[in-house]
């Protein structure tokens, strides 16, 4: 269902991401269109933008009222868990954020992903080999509480980043297929329960 | 390529020796990759690759049972010495900009009369390509020390620089990636790798004055073709075609903006 829903959107954003520009745009397409191809996992589709995608490529920032756009878009495509239960296990959700493994092309299937967490952040006290191209999560639970504005805020950050900040470097793990709804709630409890080792030394 | 033995053991010595590090700091098993890649350095196992294509580049082969010795990339038939230092470039020749690799495809195809098809598969290490890399590591080797000078003049070289910067920032695949996620900004790093700021000159004369470059971690020689092609692959994005505009149109935009930087290449690299 989710699946169907993203490449409909993609086809009917094609023709407008596509549509626009100069010459020197054109000559960008052609290139780009000439080449790519398919290869495992991974179609050749995949390179085709989304419209927010394409207005984040510039080497500058859209302005703010196109970002704000985006954002209001972006939030309307968060799922929140039906049984109202944001919480799995910590221990899985500690593998999910370790796994950077998923969506490439010499991936055999397109399920099963690492979240890819430590690629971009600190996030426990004992895993040094962390990226820092995302904010440091360090007891992220100790230090933000978990009121239900936190928690509803973290599980929309993780399931589309860009509802919160448009041209997010950070993945739309949910709207994007990457993660499930249990491995979101299993990487929630990795940031929130008092035992994990994000929370606790 | 087999990589020596003496090599493997090596590599293996750092992976176990990083263990102990994990009761330290992140920064203090970046600098034992360092110090390691500097005892490396000694000993690029990239000789042996280049000493391999200087044999292939020397000696009578394919159809035409010719050399490559005629071969013009750039500085004039015959001149090997600085070539790759000041490449891509436009040919008049084949009326396009050339990286090494697709214009030593195109003196392949030229003067030994050899079907170069079989690359356009990017099967890397294998059959014809790794010909190719091993010929790639010989003509880098002669622009060693040599500075980035790439002649950004003509009309076409500047239409593919502003090419390579629309796709250097372009987002795309499951992600929502682009080149600049990950070498868009200075001092990140992705786990422990350190990743140069591609869009400076600083970064770009770092990242492509040392590719192409000898992998530790695979034990395997990587062209820049190789190496964008892995970066495409981490990107979620489709596989760009050897020798493909793409791939081109961001050398010219890496090249040009390390301009006037030095060229390390055969690099050595995690
Ligand atoms: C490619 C980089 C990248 C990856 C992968 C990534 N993030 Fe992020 N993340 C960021 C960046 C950058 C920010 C800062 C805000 C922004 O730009 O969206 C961020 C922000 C966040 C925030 C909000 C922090 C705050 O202070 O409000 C949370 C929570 C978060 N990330 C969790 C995760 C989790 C959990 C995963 C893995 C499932 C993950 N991130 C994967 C880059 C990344
Ligand atoms: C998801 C992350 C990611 C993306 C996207 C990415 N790269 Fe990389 N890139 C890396 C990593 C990690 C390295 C370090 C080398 C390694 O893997 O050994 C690297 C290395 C490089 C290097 C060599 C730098 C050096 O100092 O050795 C160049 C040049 C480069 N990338 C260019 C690109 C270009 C051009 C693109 C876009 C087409 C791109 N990269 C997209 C992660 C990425």
């Amino acid at each position: 269902m989710k699946k169907m829903t993203l490449i409909a959107a993609l086809l009917v954003a094609m023709p407008t991401a596509w549509a626009d520009g100069d010459a020197q745009y054109a000559d960008f397409k052609a290139m780009m269109d000439s080449s790519f191809r398919t290869k495992g996992i991974v179609d050749k589709y995949r390179m085709y933008q989304l419209d927010f995608q394409k207005a984040c490529s510039g080497d500058k920032l859209p302005g703010k009222k196109v970002l704000a756009e985006i954002e209001a878009a972006q939030l309307k495509t968060i799922v929140y868990p039906a049984d109202g239960k944001y919480f799995g296990d910590w221990k899985r959700g500690e593998k999910i954020a370790i796994s950077g493994k998923g969506l490439t092309w010499s991936d055999k299937t397109p399920h099963d992903n690492g979240g890819g967490c430590y690629n971009c952040h600190q996030l426990s006290h004992h895993e040094i080999s962390y990226g820092t191209i995302g904010p440091s999560l360090l007891e992220y639970g100790k230090a933000r509480g978990s009121s239900d504005d936190v928690v509803k805020y973290t599980w929309g950050k993780i399931y589309n980043a860009k509802a919160y900040n448009a041209c997010s470097n950070m993945p739309r793990n949910g709207d994007a297929d990457i993660l499930t709804e249990q491995q979101i709630k299993d990487v929630m409890a990795y940031l929130f329960d008092p035992q994990s080792p994000v929370n606790k030394k | 390529m087999p990589i020596p033995q003496k090599l493997k053991t090596l590599v293996l010595a750092t992976v176990v020796g990083m263990t102990p590090l994990a009761a330290t700091a992140a920064d203090s098993a970046i600098d034992a990759i360092n110090a390691y890649r500097e005892l490396l350095a000694d000993g690029n196992p990239s000789e042996l690759v280049a000493a391999q294509g200087e044999e292939l580049w020397k000696t009578p082969r394919g159809p035409k049972n010719a050399t490559l010795e005629q071969c013009d990339l750039g500085l004039g038939p015959g001149v090997v010495k600085g070539a790759s230092a000041q490449l891509p470039r436009y040919f008049k020749d084949t009326g396009r900009v050339q990286d090494l690799e697709t214009r030593l495809m195109t003196c392949l195809q030229t003067l030994q009369g050899v079907d170069t098809k079989e690359l356009n598969k990017a099967r890397f290490g294998k059959g014809l390509m790794e010909e190719m890399e091993s010929l790639v590591a010989y003509v880098v080797t002669e622009s060693k020390g040599q500075k980035i000078k790439v002649d950004m003049r003509h009309p076409e070289m500047k239409k593919m620089y502003a090419l390579g910067k629309t796709a250097f920032f372009y987002r795309g695949g499951s992600m929502d990636f682009s080149c600049a996620t990950c070498h868009g900004e200075s001092g990140k790093r992705i786990r422990l790798q350190e990743l140069p700021d591609l869009r400076t000159h600083e970064g770009a004369a770092a990242g492509w004055g040392s590719w192409p470059a000898y992998r530790v971690s695979n034990g395997q020689f990587w062209t820049m073709q190789h190496r964008l092609n892995d970066c495409y692959r981490q990107q979620r994005f489709p596989e760009p075609i050897y020798g493909s505009d793409v791939t081109i149109a961001l050398s010219v935009y890496l090249a040009a903006n390390g301009n006037g930087g030095t060229v390390m290449t055969p690099g050595i690299k995690r």
